[in-house]
């Protein structure tokens, strides 16, 4: 199979090496899962470590006096609350406040924000940011290409990590960061992840890649870790309920139907999208994002239809097994009547209505 | 990779694996199938008595990510299903010619078997479409 067109990760060899299947993720050529398979990589981050090479993510570094300002115009959280050395979690909109993207924000100091995007999606953002941009004392660079990212993630992560700074990686506390040495070069040390797991985020020059990943993955040996792939990582990511973009989000997607509404600090001032969330917020929301899980035997799947009785209501924004919970769940779209646990609903299976329920999520939540 | 492929059985170029015993073919998938899928966890079947015809599809095996269906090598009337599948699909990656076994079928025609693929001619098939 040709790859020729696809982007690569430093890494790329690597995962081959680790016998990666490998599979074009938007426009990138990613393992899906290496010989291990899913099921084992999922469990082994949940119980001991697994490492993540997200290298394809997108960093737009924001510097300037009018950075804070122009990044707080342009999202839904409010950027005026973080301090030095902490990100958020937070969506970019549109003018009918759909979402461009969701991305994390990260301030350094009061003029350097580094936003990190999603890998589909960083030209799309990169463009939209541009295009934002009025008169604010503000200078754009996109370093995707020079970053590499690689997330280690599980109750040994901590751990593991530790092995490689000097930092004392404790006192990071969750969704906090610093910059310092790791394995002997400068990196962001981000106590952020995708997994529902304790971990950390690291991103350093592309060049270290390999290295970093190889130390990491001798370091972590004695603890079971193991190469996890983007398989692991969405169901990793499904069982805790969190968002992916271009399933649960997208541009004709409120934050506020999709369970968002904690990052949309709607008083913080006027952002892009503003007025139209708070006219759904006071029309009230038509739908809502929940969770559920299958009651009859089957599967399902990404797209499918819900119903309610005989009436189609609905659909399923991503739907898969969860190897931790043994079960299967999902995400889906039901109108804001229905969105309660212990709703039953039916779910088209490939021509069979098979039955689920609505439950509370996160589906998982690890133990502090 | 090195595939097991008993001497004993009928394939197909979908993969699936036919032993015959007089009229009855029994039905599963092969090793180098279970490999292409990854960790199966979900093995749907048809029931007792319904019917197929050649290469009509009777069910479907899902892995985490993917969802394959399975397609019956010989046309014919279902016996028996294996129900131990519901509990336990991933004997579907274990043992693939032994546990999972998927289904029985009373075959119309019962030579309708000897057109497929000799294990020899299966592996030839899957070393050339390497």
């Amino acid at each position: 199979m040709s790859t020729e067109n696809l982007k690569k990760t430093p890494l790329n060899e690597v995962h081959r090496a680790l016998g990666g299947k490998m599979v074009d993720f938007g426009g990138w050529d990613m393992p899906v899962q290496y010989t291990a398979g899913v099921i084992a990589e999922h469990m082994a981050t949940r119980e001991k470590a697994g490492l993540f090479d997200v290298s394809h993510m997108g960093e737009i570094w924001v510097e300037g006096e009018g950075a804070i300002a122009f990044v707080n115009r342009i999202t839904t959280n409010d950027v005026t609350k973080l301090v030095d050395g902490q990100a958020h979690y937070s969506a970019l909109t549109n003018e009918h406040g759909g979402v461009v993207d969701d991305l994390l924000v990260y301030r350094f100091d009061e003029g350097k924000l580094l936003l990190v995007v999603n890998a589909s999606t960083t030209d799309k953002d990169w463009d939209w940011i541009t295009s934002r941009v009025l008169d604010e004392a503000i200078t754009l660079i996109n370093a995707s290409a020079d970053y590499c990212q690689i997330a280690v993630q599980g109750p040994k992560a901590l751990e593991i990590a530790q092995k490689f700074t000097d930092v004392n990686l404790p006192e990071i506390k969750y969704y906090h960061f610093t910059v310092d040495k790791f394995d002997g070069v400068d990196a962001i040390i981000s106590r952020t992840g995708y997994t529902g797991e304790d971990g950390f985020e690291i991103y350093a020059d592309k060049d270290e890649a390999v290295r970093l990943w190889n130390d990491l993955m001798e370091a972590g040996a004695e603890f079971g870790i193991l190469p996890a792939g983007l398989a692991a990582r969405n169901t990793l990511r499904l069982e805790s309920a969190m968002s992916l973009y271009g399933n649960e989000l997208g541009d004709d997607i409120s934050p506020l139907e999709a369970n968002l509404g904690w990052i949309c600090k709607l008083n913080k001032g006027e952002f892009v999208g503003r007025e139209a969330m708070a006219r759904l917020k006071e029309e009230g929301l038509k739908k809502k994002l929940v969770g559920f899980e299958m009651v009859d035997k089957g599967i399902a799947r990404d797209h499918f239809d819900v119903y309610i009785g005989d009436e189609k209501v609905g659909y399923v924004t991503s739907g898969s097994p969860a190897p931790y919970l043994k079960k299967n769940i999902g995400l889906a779209f039901v109108p804001t009547e229905f969105a309660k646990t212990g709703q039953e609903i039916t779910i088209d299976v490939r021509g069979k209505k098979l039955a689920a329920v609505i439950v509370p999520t996160p589906f998982y939540k690890r133990e502090k | 990779m090195s595939n097991n492929i008993p001497e004993n059985l009928r394939y197909s170029k979908d993969h699936e694996w036919v032993k015959v015993d007089e009229d009855v073919a029994t039905i599963g998938i092969t090793d180098y199938a279970q490999h292409s899928l990854g960790d199966v966890v979900y093995v749907d079947l048809p029931r007792v008595g319904d019917t197929f015809a050649t290469h009509e599809a009777f069910g479907s095996v899902e892995s985490v990510k993917a969802v394959s269906e399975i397609f019956t090598p010989v046309a014919g009337e279902v016996t028996e299903v294996n129900d131990a599948l519901n509990d336990t699909p991933e004997d579907v990656n274990n043992d693939s010619y032994g546990a999972a076994w998927m289904l029985k079928i009373k075959m119309d025609n019962p030579n309708e078997a000897d057109s497929l693929l000799s294990a020899e001619e299966y592996e030839e098939y899957l070393n050339a479409s390497a």
